[in-house]
């Protein structure tokens, strides 16, 4: 993609340059679109069956209408912003949780050139800007002046900042396997075999951070709906809640995207084109996810926070010294 | 140009793709807020008390904790990446660091704060 020739080029390589990062940009927004509305639906129908019902069945096809339907309902609700809320913070909040989502994809390798910009820091950068939505959902919880809201939001901080560092040590495990953080090399260092044969430990361990870190079952504790009503958007209708919705989907594609890059060779694969095992692989572990959503119940909060720092961290340590120690027994000095 | 100019680019193009969707739905919504409707939800009960109170201390402790292990973590990456270079040297540097971290993790255990609340 482009990049680096235009150093020396005029204006016209530096506009040539622009239009290709405003192409990416446009065709990962229509994806993020998309992909959530799919992800919507599909969940719904996943949970569905699971429970021997059959989910949405009305608009279209089994119900693959009903997102849209869904999304033109949302666009055309009324805006209700409670009495005693922190009106600008309120405003900005969906969009402090979804740009930052929205931006983990500038990094995120689809196919060999099908990458916005593949980064030399790239890991390291998609972890730095998802963990920026925990500050747009605080705003949330904060500025609706609404006691679930903020105990929500209370809750999501302290449990997505309990497994990020988990999650950290888990990926360097990857990184220290790799020698690199930009993605494309990360991909091509499993052309041998995938990281989850080198790396199991460290997978299972940033699954269930990751799990943690998008707040689904079993670690949902921050919208607990038993609890909570709906957590830190409780208050929130129309746009404003649709785009907590598209975030939160496109925050679990992202976390995804990253287990098939990170642990399941990326879009390596026979046959078909890299693009089509990217997606395959990247959606086989969002249906992991749900199917670990519909069957484990919620933990409490105590639960929750111990699991974090008193089993996974000690673990994530352990796998990233045993990990240093065998790549210097067996690669000590080869390069 | 530095491929990092990709993030910008990305950065206005979600901005605006948000602003759009608040933009359409403005056009296209109608709002006839009313004292009932603008309630803070509590479930039919009317509030009591304030909403914005102080955290309780647990949180306190838990992001400071984060912020000893994050701030940690940061030096492990260069590390990670240039491990093969380094060699038994650096190895062996990253384990005495790892050992009191790990250490401060056992004592901040004994204290009970990793306990919740």
């Amino acid at each position: 993609m482009p990049g680096g020739e235009a150093a020396s080029g005029g204006w016209s390589a530096i506009a040539g340059a622009l239009s290709g990062h405003l192409l990416a940009a446009g065709l990962v927004a229509g994806f993020v679109a998309v992909s959530a509305m799919f992800l919507i639906w599909w969940e719904r129908k996943v949970s569905a069956h699971m429970q021997s019902r059959l989910g949405p069945m009305r608009v279209g096809w089994h119900g693959w209408l009903q997102s849209i339907a869904d999304a033109l309902k949302l666009l055309q609700k009324e805006d209700i912003v409670p009495a005693r809320a922190d009106r600008p913070v309120y405003w900005l909040a969906p969009l402090v949780v979804f740009v930052p989502a929205f931006l983990a994809f500038v990094c995120i390798p689809f196919g060999k050139t099908l990458i916005p910009a593949d980064l030399n820091v790239g890991l390291l950068y998609i972890l730095a800007i998802t963990s920026v939505g925990v500050i747009g959902i605080f705003m949330a919880g904060w500025s609706s002046n609404n006691k679930y809201a903020s105990l929500g939001a209370m809750r999501t901080v302290a449990q997505i900042v309990s497994y990020e560092v988990p999650l950290l040590l888990a990926v360097l495990g990857v990184v220290l396997m790799a020698g690199s953080l930009s993605m494309q090399s990360i991909v091509s260092a499993q052309t041998g075999a995938w990281f989850i044969l080198l790396q199991p430990v460290g997978f299972l361990i940033y699954i269930t951070a990751a799990t943690a870190e998008t707040n689904r079952t079993p670690f949902d504790i921050p919208e607990a709906e038993s609890e909570l009503v709906a957590g830190y958007h409780t208050e929130y209708s129309g746009m404003k809640f649709a785009f907590f919705f598209v975030a939160e989907y496109t925050n679990l594609f992202t976390v995804a995207a990253l287990a098939t890059t990170l642990f399941l060779g990326g879009w390596h694969g026979p046959l078909l084109p890299p693009v089509v095992w990217f997606l395959l692989k990247s959606y086989s572990v969002i249906f992991l996810l749900m199917w670990l959503r519909w069957t484990f119940p919620r933990v409490r909060v105590d639960q929750l926070m111990s699991l974090g720092w008193k089993v996974l961290m000690p673990l994530a340590f352990a796998n990233l010294a045993v990990t240093a120690l065998v790549i210097l027994l067996f690669n000590g000095g080869t390069r | 140009m530095t491929p990092h100019v990709a993030i910008l680019v990305f950065l206005v193009v979600g901005i605006a793709f948000a602003l759009g969707g608040y933009i359409a739905s403005w056009l296209l919504r109608r709002d006839r807020p009313n004292p009932l409707k603008t309630i803070p939800y509590e479930c039919g009960e009317e509030t009591v008390g304030r909403t914005w109170i102080q955290f309780h201390v647990g949180y306190y402790v838990i992001a400071l904790v984060f912020v000893v292990f994050d701030v940690e973590a940061i030096f492990l990456v260069p590390w990670a990446v240039a491990f093969r270079e380094l060699g038994a040297a650096g190895f062996v540097a990253m384990m005495v660091f790892i050992a009191i971290l790990l250490l401060g993790l056992a004592w901040v255990w004994k204290k009970g704060a990793l306990t919740w609340l």
